[in-house]
């Protein structure tokens, strides 16, 4: 280690090189961020912080503009793909290292990397066209007619069922984002040191204890990073969706109802966008998309630093 | 260190080309509907005289401040900008080319061109009041079709569109509780009905989901088969919709040169003019003179050996008379 950086100048080139690498991160982000303050300013001028987020209208007509309808499609629709999502991948990386005989495990990995690799226009056109329609036809009407008369539960299951709807949306989301989760929950299973695991299994547990008790916790960092990685996904993803959500500016219970998500919106009215208040409002929405992501990233690097440092102890 | 300069010397030589190019192309940025004619046109015109029309379609919004900006050679619209605006931005205006809009249905047993419909009806239907088909109003104009008694679902667009501002304007002309309640433009709080992103979004919804109604262009109609409704016009004829349809629209409606040609094409008078239609524009900066004189061939040369081509795509060419009046226009602003 005595033939330091600075002596070699190969080694200088290649610091400053990489430096700079890094730093065009921060500044894409601030450019990005000062961009999104600067065009909606008009927006925040006119609704103020409050209003925007609290309004439900959204009237290009009256030019009147709120985020409220936006957030909670955008809230909803990943909630309810995290929701579906993450038993299936974490069933999936259960599976592939622990229960699969090992010639399953490489076409599974490839398949799961596969569904990560399909563009996502690819989803909301197979969503148009394919889904929705089975949607309405089959599982739409099958749901309703379970759910639709209990107490409580019925509320989310009333309505037409069109296929165009906050579940076909969520399925499609759930589906775009089971390969991140799965194969980052699968990983860190890996991780799991075989000694632990087999010092489990002499002492007599059974495979679902092992996982339970050996795998899960011991992974739990990970498999978190996972979610958060997928969460950040579904919350900005943009034209899976588009197709299949009706871009409707309402608050719905039903999951049979459109609605919209803020990338939805963006997506659909930002070309003819054709006032200015019209268009600060889309970047002021996006702004808003930016806050939330990044509050959101920041509370899950919070708890995954907490829990780091607890394994470390 | 050979394969590198290899790259920059082609690239040196695409650049030099590229700049050759320049000096012969025409830029321009807007209006989606109208992407397919007007690069059909700059694909012969290329041929013919070796000028290059580089056309972005960003949409009239995005067409609108590149043009206000001045970043581009021409913008294009679908909707018309007040002569004021114009003014205040030094812009000019004039239209290039029609399109419509058509409402179809799917009711199991109704065939295209079968269902009439005035615009009461369709006002009310895209407001929620009417709310099946077997309702009186609808009876009432089609007292020989057996309908059913289902609800409808209204069909319209999700995205923001010249086709729903066409769409909307005309609703706003005809039904003063649409003017009131949701009013026109590219995209509307709209009080009822589910949306569909694009024409294909609606097309797919409404061939889909029995006992529906919604609205798309004429061209995307016409190739698709979909079952369009006949509709009653200001003259109280029923007419369907067709390239004369449009056409006499066009003929009969009153495009002033003197307002910048600021109109929406509904509601023309003419006695089988087609109710719902739309001519998409062209906005020249005023400074740009030389440009603008190129652009202005441009259109005169496709409004001459155009008008084959564009109703091949389905798109309605002016008529001689309202080409005639925008070529005033251009001698009247030192366009030509």
């Amino acid at each position: 280690m005595a033939r330091t950086a600075k002596k070699n100048p190969v080694d200088a080139i290649f610091s400053v090189v990489t430096a700079a690498a890094s730093f065009t991160v921060i500044i894409f982000i601030a450019a990005i961020l000062y961009e999104l303050v600067h065009e909606s300013s008009p927006a925040i001028a006119r609704f103020g912080i409050w209003k925007f987020l609290s309004s439900t209208d959204w009237n290009p007509v009256t030019e009147s503009f709120g985020a409220l309808t936006n957030i909670y499609g955008t809230v909803l629709t990943t909630f309810l793909s995290l929701l579906m999502a993450i038993p299936v991948a974490i069933g999936i990386a259960v599976f592939v290292t622990e229960i699969s005989p090992s010639f399953l495990k490489g076409p599974i990995g490839v398949a799961i990397e596969l569904l990560a690799a399909i563009p996502s226009i690819i989803y909301g056109m197979w969503g148009l066209f394919t889904l929705s329609p089975i949607m309405s036809k089959y599982i739409e009407p099958f749901l309703k007619k379970i759910f639709s008369g209990l107490p409580v539960v019925g509320i989310l299951f009333h309505g037409t069922p069109m296929g165009i709807d906050i579940l076909t949306a969520s399925i499609i989301l759930s589906i775009m984002i089971i390969p991140f989760t799965a194969s980052i929950s699968r990983d860190s299973f890996n991780l799991t040191p075989a000694v632990v695991k087999e010092s489990a299994y002499a002492l007599g547990a059974t495979k679902w204890e092992v996982v339970k008790n050996v795998v899960i916790p011991y992974s739990k960092v990970g498999v978190f990073g996972g979610i958060v990685l997928s969460l950040g996904r579904a919350l900005g993803e943009t034209m899976a969706v588009a197709f299949v959500l009706g871009n409707n500016h309402r608050i719905t219970t039903s999951l049979f109802d459109a609605a919209a998500t803020i990338t939805v919106t963006l997506a659909n009215e930002f070309a003819e966008a054709d006032n200015d208040v019209y268009l600060s409002s889309l970047f002021y929405l996006a702004l808003v998309l930016f806050v939330m992501s990044f509050i959101t990233l920041a509370v899950a690097k919070f708890f995954l630093l907490r829990a780091e440092r607890k394994y470390s102890r | 260190m050979k394969v590198l300069l290899k790259i920059t010397l082609v690239l040196a030589v695409m650049l030099s080309f590229a700049h050759v190019e320049a000096a012969e192309t025409l830029n321009g940025a807007g209006a989606t509907f109208p992407y397919p004619v007007y690069s059909a046109w700059a694909f012969d015109y290329n041929k013919v005289t070796g000028m290059r029309l580089n056309y972005q379609s960003i949409g009239s919004g995005g067409g609108i401040r590149q043009i206000t900006e001045r970043t581009v050679d021409f913008g294009a619209s679908d909707a018309p900008l007040a002569s004021e605006k114009l003014q205040k931005d030094k812009l000019l205006q004039f239209p290039a080319v029609i399109g419509g809009v058509v409402p179809v249905v799917n009711i199991p047993g109704v065939k295209a061109g079968v269902m009439k419909l005035d615009s009461d009806a369709v006002c009310k239907i895209y407001l929620g009041e009417i709310k099946k088909w077997s309702d009186p109003r609808i009876k009432s104009l089609n007292p020989k079709l057996n309908l059913p008694d289902t609800e409808i679902t209204v069909v319209h667009r999700s995205d923001g569109s010249g086709t729903t501002a066409i769409f909307t304007n005309y609703l706003s002309g005809v039904c003063p509780a649409w003017k009131t309640k949701v009013g026109a433009g590219t995209s509307v709080n709209w009080p009822a009905g589910i949306g569909g992103k694009g024409n294909e979004g609606v097309a797919s919804y409404t061939k889909r989901q029995a006992s529906s109604i919604g609205y798309v262009e004429f061209a995307y109609a016409e190739q698709n088969k979909l079952a369009y409704a006949l509709l009653k016009n200001p003259a109280g004829n029923f007419v369907e919709p067709s390239f004369k349809t449009f056409e006499d629209a066009a003929a009969t409606a009153n495009f002033d040169p003197k307002k910048d040609f600021n109109l929406w094409l509904v509601n023309a008078p003419g006695k089988n003019s087609w109710p719902i239609a739309g001519a998409t524009f062209i906005l020249l900066a005023q400074e740009k003179t030389g440009s603008n004189k190129k652009v202005t061939a441009f259109y005169d040369w496709a409004f001459k050996n155009g008008d084959r081509k564009a109703k091949e795509l389905v798109y309605v060419p002016l008529p001689a008379s309202l080409k005639d009046k925008v070529r005033a226009y251009w001698k009247a602003n030192g366009l030509q």
